[in-house]
C-alpha cells in the first residue's frame, strides 16, 4: 500500500512536477529552436533513454478519488506483467521499470501527469486510463509529444490516435454483440440508465440507433451524475415503463445504490434483467453478489473462462496480491496491453514510438480472453464477445460468446444503421 | 395516482436520508458554527464499523443494531479527538478550520483506502429489511422505511435531550450566548466537547444505515457532505425543526423535479431553487433570535 500512501500527499506535491513540467515544456522548446529545422515539423525529439540496460514506462492509475476503487487494480496487472516478463528476460534484452503515477480521478490530473511521464520520465510508453474522460484529456498530450498510451478499457468508440493502442472493447466487441444477443432472446423494448458523461452518452446514441434500425422500443432513457447514490426514482420509473430490459452504463459506486434499490424494490432478473457494461467482478464484491446474481454482463474477459493462458494469469495475480482478490476484463486487457507492447517492441527490435507504430499490425499475444491481434490501421486489437451471467458466487460465467475474435470497427462503417453516428 | 404516492414515500426517503446525514452537522455547524468538512468522513467510519461488526458478528440481523450504536461511539470519538486536537484551537478562524477539516477529511479517505482496500465492501442488509412493502401501490423498499423510522428516532431524541437534559440546557445556553453562559459557570469547553461528540456520534450513526442502501467505500462521505451542508444552511443555523423541514422539503421536491425531468436537471433546479430561496431568507427558514451582541 506505499504507493497509496504518497497520494494523500499528491495534492499538495502537485505544483512540483507540474512546475517540473512547464520547466521541461520551455528547455524542450528553447532546444528545439535552437536545433535543426525538423524540429518544426511537431514531433519533438524523444528523450527516451535506451542505452542502459532498464527501459522506462509509464503506470498512470487512478489511485485516489471515485474511480481508484476500479482503476487501482489495472495499476496491479501491469505490475503483474511487467513482473514477469523481466523474470522471463525482460524486452530486448532489457528489464522494464515502472514509473507510476496517480491520475487521481481527474482528467486534467491525467492530461499533466502524462506530460510528466514523457518529457521528465522519459518512458518509452504509458499503461494506463480508465474514464473516458481521462483518455480525451490525455491524447493531446500524447500526440503533441508524439509518445504511446495504452489504454485497457472497453469505451465507446467512435475514436482512433495513431499515438494509442485500445486494448479494451469497441462499441461492435462489447454493446454490439449484446444488443445482438438480446434481439435473439426476444427483448423488443429497452430501458436505458447510465452515468451522465462521455462513454454512456455515446453508448446510448449507437443503442438508440440500432434499436431503431431493429425495431427495438426504447421506453426511456437517464442519466445521473457520477456518484449519484440515489436510485429511487430512476427505479420507480424503470418499474413503471416496463420494459425487457434494462440496458446499464452506470460506473462506479452508483452501480452499488442502484442495484441495491432494484433488487428491493422487488425487481428480479427473471422479469427485467439488465445488462451492465462496467460490472466486473471486482465490482460484484461491493454491489454484494446477493443484490446482482442472474443479471447480465457484456465483457471479453470474465475470471472463469477454461483455458490454460487464464488459468496462468489468475494464479499468478492471486499468489501476487491474495487468493480472495478476483480478476476482470479491464485489468486482462492492461496486462494484455504489455505483452502486446513488448511482442511489438521485440518485432521491431526497437522502442522508438515510429518503429512501434510501423510493426505494430498482425502482432498477437496468446491473451487469458484468447487469442488477440492488433489491428495496425486503428490501433485496437481483435476481441472475442462474451455475455455472462452472474452467479451467487460473485463471479461470472459465459453464456454466449462470439466464438471468435472479432474485428475492432471503432467507427461501425461495417453497420448501416450507424451511418449518422461517426459524422455527428 | 400511483406515480404521485409512490414519489411521495420517495421524497420522504430521501428526505429522511438528507436528515440522518445533516443532523450531526446541524449540531457542530448549526450550533456550534464550525465548518466540520470532515463530518463526511465520519459518516464514512460510521459505515466501515457497520462493516467491521458485520465481520465479527456475521449474522445480519442483529449485527445492525449493534454497528448502530457502536457506529455513534467510534463516529462520537473521531468527533472529540478532533475537537480536542485541532478544532478547538480555531474557533474564531472558520477559514482554517475548513481547510484543516478538509485535510484531515482527505487522511481519513486514504486511511480507509489502505486498511480496507480501495475497492467498496459489501455490508449485507439483515434478512427483515430485504424487500418491499406495498403501500398504495407503490412498492417501497424496507430498507428506506427504516432509515425514515431511524431518523424520526434520532430527532425526537435528540431534540428530547436539548430541551430537557441539563446538558442540552446547557448545549442551547452556549449557543445563544457564550459569555453569558461562561458567567453563569457553564464550562463552554465541556460542553464544545460534548455537542461535538453527539454531532459526530450521529454522522456515526448515518453511516451505518447508510450502508443499507448505497455503497461502502472511502469515498462515501463526499457523496453527502454538500447535501448535508445545504440542509443545515436552508434551515437555518442552530435549529433541529430547520434542518428537518429543509431535508424533508429538499426530499420531496427532488424526487417529483427528478420523475418528471432527469437526475441531473433536478439537481440543477434544485440549486437553484436553493439559491432563490437564500437571496430572499439569507438566514434559512430559521434563525435564532439572541440579544447576543455578537
Amino acid at each position: 500500500m506505499s504507493v497509496s500512501r504518497r497520494t494523500t500527499i499528491s495534492k499538495r506535491a502537485l505544483v512540483a512536477p507540474a512546475a517540473l513540467a512547464a520547466v521541461g515544456l520551455v528547455l524542450s522548446a528553447c532546444g528545439s529552436k535552437a536545433g535543426d529545422e525538423t524540429a518544426a515539423s511537431g514531433t519533438t525529439e524523444s528523450c527516451v533513454n535506451t542505452s542502459g540496460d532498464t527501459i522506462k514506462v509509464g503506470s498512470l492509475n487512478s489511485l485516489s478519488g471515485t474511480m481508484a476503487i476500479s482503476e487501482v487494480t489495472v495499476r496491479d496487472s501491469i505490475a503483474l506483467a511487467v513482473e514477469e516478463i523481466n523474470n522471463s528476460g525482460g524486452v530486448l534484452g532489457k528489464k522494464i521499470e515502472i514509473v507510476a503515477e496517480d491520475g487521481a480521478s481527474e482528467p486534467t490530473v491525467f492530461a499533466e501527469k502524462a506530460e510528466k511521464l514523457i518529457s521528465s520520465d522519459c518512458v518509452a510508453a504509458v499503461f494506463g486510463g480508465w474514464t473516458s474522460s481521462s483518455r480525451k484529456a490525455m491524447l493531446p498530450v500524447f500526440e503533441d509529444k508524439n509518445s504511446l498510451l495504452y489504454y485497457p478499457v472497453q469505451y465507446e468508440g467512435l475514436e482512433d490516435s495513431k499515438n494509442i493502442f485500445y486494448t479494451g472493447a469497441t462499441t461492435n466487441q462489447q454493446i454490439i454483440p449484446a444488443l445482438d444477443y438480446l434481439k435473439e432472446k426476444g427483448v423488443k423494448s429497452l430501458y436505458l440508465v447510465g452515468s451522465d458523461y462521455v462513454f454512456p452518452q455515446t453508448a446510448n446514441r449507437e443503442i438508440k440507433a440500432y434499436a431503431a434500425a431493429n425495431g427495438i422500443e426504447i421506453k426511456g432513457e437517464d442519466y445521473t451524475p457520477l456518484g449519484s447514490t440515489d436510485f429511487s426514482t430512476i427505479v420507480n420509473k424503470v418499474r413503471s415503463a416496463d420494459a425487457d430490459a434494462v440496458f446499464n452504463t452506470l460506473n462506479g459506486d452508483s452501480n452499488v445504490a442502484f442495484f441495491r434499490e432494484y433488487t428491493n424494490a422487488g425487481l428480479k432478473a427473471a422479469d427485467m434483467p439488465v445488462v451492465s457494461v462496467s460490472i466486473a467482478e471486482e465490482e460484484v464484491a461491493g454491489i454484494g453478489a446477493q443484490n446482482i446474481a442472474g443479471q447480465l454482463t457484456a465483457w471479453n474477459y470474465y475470471q472463469t473462462i477454461d483455458s490454460p493462458e487464464n488459468k496462468k494469469f489468475v494464479d499468478a495475480y492471486k499468489a501476487k496480491y491474495g487468493a480472495t482478490k478476483p480478476t476482470s476484463d479491464p485489468m486482462e486487457a492492461a496486462y494484455t496491453s504489455v505483452y502486446l507492447w513488448k511482442n511489438t517492441a521485440e518485432k521491431a527490435n526497437s522502442f522508438a514510438v515510429e518503429d512501434i507504430q510501423n510493426a505494430s499490425d498482425g502482432v498477437t499475444f496468446n491473451a487469458p480472453e484468447g487469442l488477440v491481434t492488433i489491428d495496425g490501421d486503428n490501433h485496437h486489437i481483435t476481441k472475442t464477445a462474451r455475455i455472462g451471467e452472474i452467479r451467487p458466487d460473485g463471479l461470472i460465467y459465459t453464456v454466449w460468446d462470439s466464438g471468435s475474435p472479432i474485428e475492432p470497427d471503432p467507427y461501425l462503417t461495417s453497420y448501416s444503421w450507424a451511418e449518422s453516428l461517426a459524422s455527428k | 395516482m400511483d406515480v404521485v404516492i409512490g414519489q411521495l414515500f420517495t421524497g420522504l426517503s430521501i428526505g429522511s436520508i438528507l436528515l440522518l446525514a445533516a443532523l450531526g452537522l446541524s449540531l457542530t455547524f448549526g450550533q456550534m458554527g464550525v465548518i466540520n468538512m470532515a463530518h463526511g468522513e465520519f459518516i464514512m467510519a460510521g459505515s466501515y464499523t457497520a462493516y467491521v461488526v458485520q465481520q465479527v458478528f456475521s449474522t445480519a440481523g442483529s449485527s445492525l443494531l449493534i454497528s448502530l450504536l457502536v457506529g455513534f461511539f467510534v463516529g462520537g470519538a473521531m468527533g472529540v479527538l478532533l475537537e480536542v486536537t485541532l478544532v478547538q484551537r480555531m474557533y474564531h478562524r472558520p477559514l482554517d478550520t475548513l481547510l484543516v477539516t478538509f485535510g484531515v477529511g482527505l487522511i481519513l479517505q486514504q486511511l480507509a483506502r489502505d486498511i480496507f482496500g480501495a475497492p467498496a465492501v459489501n455490508v449485507v442488509a439483515p434478512e427483515w429489511l430485504s424487500g418491499g412493502v406495498d403501500i398504495l401501490g407503490a412498492v417501497v423498499p424496507k430498507t428506506r422505511i427504516f432509515i425514515l423510522v431511524l431518523a424520526v428516532v434520532c430527532v425526537a431524541v435528540l431534540s428530547v435531550a436539548l430541551k430537557t437534559t441539563p446538558m442540552g440546557r446547557r448545549i442551547r445556553a452556549v449557543v445563544q450566548n457564550r459569555d453569558l453562559a461562561e458567567t453563569s459557570g457553564i464550562s463552554s469547553r465541556r460542553t464544545d466537547i460534548t455537542t461535538f461528540f453527539i454531532g459526530s456520534g450521529l454522522a456515526g450513526i448515518a453511516g451505518v444505515a447508510l450502508t443499507l442502501i448505497g455503497s461502502t467505500s472511502s469515498t462515501v462521505g463526499q457523496y453527502y457532505l454538500i447535501d448535508a451542508f445545504l440542509v443545515v444552511v436552508v434551515g437555518g443555523l442552530g435549529q433541529i425543526k430547520g434542518a428537518v423541514i429543509a431535508a424533508f422539503a429538499l426530499g420531496i421536491l427532488n424526487s417529483y423535479i427528478e420523475y418528471s425531468t432527469t437526475a441531473s436537471i433536478a439537481k440543477v433546479i434544485l440549486f437553484v431553487i436553493i439559491v432563490v430561496f437564500l437571496q430572499v431568507r439569507p438566514q434559512g427558514l430559521f434563525a435564532v433570535k439572541t440579544r447576543s451582541l455578537v
